[in-house]
């Protein structure tokens, strides 16, 4: 049985300018010591995917089922998702110094945690204990930093003491939400190769947020794609990044620089992510994508597998062997789409190429 | 003595670029330092914060100088430096063939025209209460370029070059995504067109797929208008891809200097090599490969920087003559001339600083 089972969870949030779908059916399963990269832009759906498992959406409507450990978490009292909170589950967040409190020292904020859920600790247990945590995750003269504020602490090591504040309890599954975005990068390596020692020590779960493909690629053994509130496509680490199904997938590989191709223009995804609120009928990629079909304008593509591998799913109506970033699957491709498109769909392609690098719509 | 070293070392790359007239700016030994001041009564400076400590740089005429390091090193205030938003303490900055170093502002006024900035934050930089098309035709306004009718005209064809919709012009930042509103920014550096575009971090805030939209933008109108960009950014990929030159900064200083090629693939300074070791690739496989060499520490207060070398107290190679002696920047045994290092002990081909690095660690 895996650590975190989540079966359809869809979240919305009714907003006087109607009913934004933040999650609209979102499956997926975490392992015990695994890593889960869930990879997405903005307002894709990840962090609001995340935090409405920890009761952390005020006002949103939930609904779908993530058993954790045998629990499930939608439906589960305030009370009980505290008490889940920080002892099962941690989560680290991208920001450290707004997650500290400016006002109490780094050591009384990890004791406090200790002893919100387990009072029999005594103060100085716990005192030890956070001495302990920071060394441990590579805080220097832990015994004097104990008693330092959060602005006395650099970027980088705001973010080991989130972390070990996260790990002080034991959890079962960290959660980290962007928790490198903000660091620079050799802080950020020091802060991976951290998560990822701590893992092997303790057969953590993690569940990584991100929209960088880099950390996904360095940290993660799943990966899933998320685009406007749905999973896009979901595969090992090497799947994806290898043998992408998704023209989303696809798309994002493609437009980030590779230095073997310096200079080179860059290929874009043309427009720009859907309003959450009204949401187009068929696939919400389907104004952006190079390879729409009639179908996609209509029939939302179920998330099915593809390629040879089981674990490979994808939610796209181009045929299932049609994965990998070579010509043969790029011929595949444009059979399919070629047999696929008729006026509909045309006249979207159309716009498509006419704009091939401005932005579509304004959002309002 | 260091100070003279890194004079002479530019001067004798910058003398050639002069000669056929293709460089726009040459910084000299540029200084920038911050007075701390102590509480108390009377307020009096107790420390210098070294943000920018003697940096050389040229960038050419329609070329990109991509400017790399850590939070704290100094590039943006060089750059406020070069754009002459703040006063120089000492250095030289050549804008054009023209000394532009501590001008009074109206002297530096016609400069500032050539000289624009794109900035991280496009919501930030951008005024919430005012329309679009004011926002693009400010810079003829304070410059008394263009007026009525001409203006909106101009400002329309600017939001088209740069592909936004002209028929938006009065429509608040707001209305704007976070890509659309980098393309106001960029709209309205071009307005008076400049010889010279400073873009700090202009991508960053950008999600992957608008960021490659907005950098073709940036290298198409290089090309239409022969801009030159000082880019700004962490993220060395995008660096890489966007410069023809490559300055990495350290504390104040440069430590590495070169066409990108040499930078990237011929790396001599470890801090380059760390920072290069630590980029995260979007490639499982390169990932899994690669020997990150993870530095100690973090980066030294910029107040008190460490004696010789500033990278000796984190650097997996530092010798004893690293603590108390200054590397000149200079080109090293085996690269081209164009390839600047500061470092007395540069990498060598083949070296693995993962391996040295761990075993200081233990």
């Amino acid at each position: 049985m895996s650590l975190l089972e989540v079966t359809d969870l869809r979240v919305s949030f009714p907003t006087a300018d109607g009913v934004v779908q933040a999650v609209r059916g979102v499956s997926f399963n975490v392992e015990r010591g695994q890593t889960l990269g869930i990879v997405g832009e903005s307002g894709s759906g990840k962090t609001v995917l995340t935090q409405s498992l920890l009761g952390l959406t005020p006002g949103g409507q939930i609904s779908g089922k993530a058993m954790f450990d045998g629990v499930n978490l939608v439906g589960l009292g305030a009370k009980d998702l505290q008490r889940l909170r920080g002892k099962e589950i941690a989560v680290i967040f991208q920001d450290p110094l707004t997650s500290l409190h400016p006002l109490y020292k780094v050591g009384w904020q990890i004791t406090e945690m200790i002893r919100s859920h387990d009072k029999s600790i005594t103060k100085a247990q716990a005192m030890n204990r956070a001495v302990e945590l920071l060394g441990h995750v590579g805080i220097p003269r832990p015994r004097e930093r104990v008693n330092d504020y959060p602005h006395q602490f650099s970027g980088g090591m705001r973010q080991r003491a989130m972390i070990a504040m996260a790990i002080s309890l034991s959890p079962k599954l960290i959660i980290a939400d962007e928790p490198t975005t903000a660091l620079d990068a050799t802080v950020q390596a020091q802060i991976l190769d951290l998560l990822l020692r701590l893992q092997r020590e303790s057969d953590t779960a993690l569940l990584m947020i991100t929209h960088d493909l880099g950390v996904v690629a360095d940290i993660a053994d799943n990966v899933m794609v998320m685009y406007a509130g749905r999973a896009a496509e979901k595969a090992t680490k090497r799947d994806i990044f290898y043998q992408p199904h998704h023209p989303y997938t696809k798309g994002l590989l493609e437009s980030i620089p590779h230095s073997s191709a310096a200079r080179d223009r860059l290929r874009p995804i043309t427009g720009q992510p859907p309003s959450l609120i009204n949401l187009p009928s068929g696939c919400a990629f389907g104004a952006r994508c190079a390879y729409v079909m009639d179908r996609c304008l209509t029939e939302q593509p179920p998330l099915v597998p593809v390629g040879d591998a089981g674990e490979h799913r994808s939610a796209c109506w181009l045929p299932p062997a049609a994965i990998g970033l070579d010509s043969e699957t790029e011929d595949l491709r444009r059979q399919a789409v070629a047999l696929g498109r008729g006026d509909r769909a045309a006249k979207v392609a159309e716009a498509i190429a006419a704009a091939p690098e401005s932005e579509g719509s304004v959002i309002v | 003595m260091s100070d003279q070293l890194i004079s002479q070392a530019s001067s004798a790359s910058d003398a050639s670029a002069d000669a056929d007239g293709d460089t726009l700016v040459r910084v000299e030994n540029l200084v920038k330092h911050f007075p701390v001041r102590g509480g108390g009564l009377i307020s009096r400076t107790v420390g210098q914060v070294q943000a920018v400590d003697g940096i050389s740089l040229t960038i050419k005429r329609g070329q990109t100088l991509g400017l790399v390091g850590e939070t704290g090193c100094g590039k943006s205030t060089l750059a406020r430096c070069i754009a002459g938003l703040i006063p120089i303490t000492s250095g030289k900055v050549i804008f054009d063939g023209r000394d532009i170093t501590n001008l009074s502002r109206r002297a530096m006024q016609p400069v500032r025209r050539e000289i624009q900035m794109i900035f991280q934050d496009p919501y930030g930089a951008l005024n919430p209460r005012r329309r679009v098309g004011s926002i693009i035709g400010e810079p003829f306004a304070i410059h008394g370029t263009a007026t009525g009718a001409e203006r909106k005209r101009e400002v329309q064809e600017l939001m088209e070059r740069v592909g936004l919709n002209p028929e938006h012009f009065n429509r608040f930042p707001a209305e704007f995504s976070g890509g659309q509103r980098q393309r106001i920014g960029v709209a309205r550096a071009l307005a008076l067109r400049p010889k010279l575009i400073i873009c700090d971090e202009p991508v960053s805030a950008l999600d992957v797929s608008i960021q490659a939209q907005v950098l073709n933008l940036l290298s198409d109108l290089q090309r239409d208008f022969g801009l030159s960009y000082l880019f700004i950014a962490h993220d060395l990929e995008v660096v890489r891809h966007v410069s023809d030159a490559v300055t990495v900064m350290y504390l104040g200083k440069v430590a590495e200097s070169g066409p990108g090629d040499q930078v990237y693939e011929h790396t001599r300074h470890p801090y380059s090599a760390a920072l290069l070791s630590a980029a995260p690739a979007a490639d499982p496989d390169a990932a899994a490969a690669r020997q990150r060499i993870i530095l100690t520490g973090d980066v030294p207060s910029p107040i008190n920087p460490p004696s010789g070398c500033r990278f000796h107290p984190r650097c997996p190679k530092a010798q004893e003559l690293c603590g108390t002696t200054e590397p000149a920047l200079e080109s090293k045994a085996g690269d081209p001339s164009t390839h600047l290092t500061a470092c007395h002990f540069p990498v060598e081909a083949g070296e693995n600083l993962a391996a040295a690095g761990r075993k200081d660690q233990q």
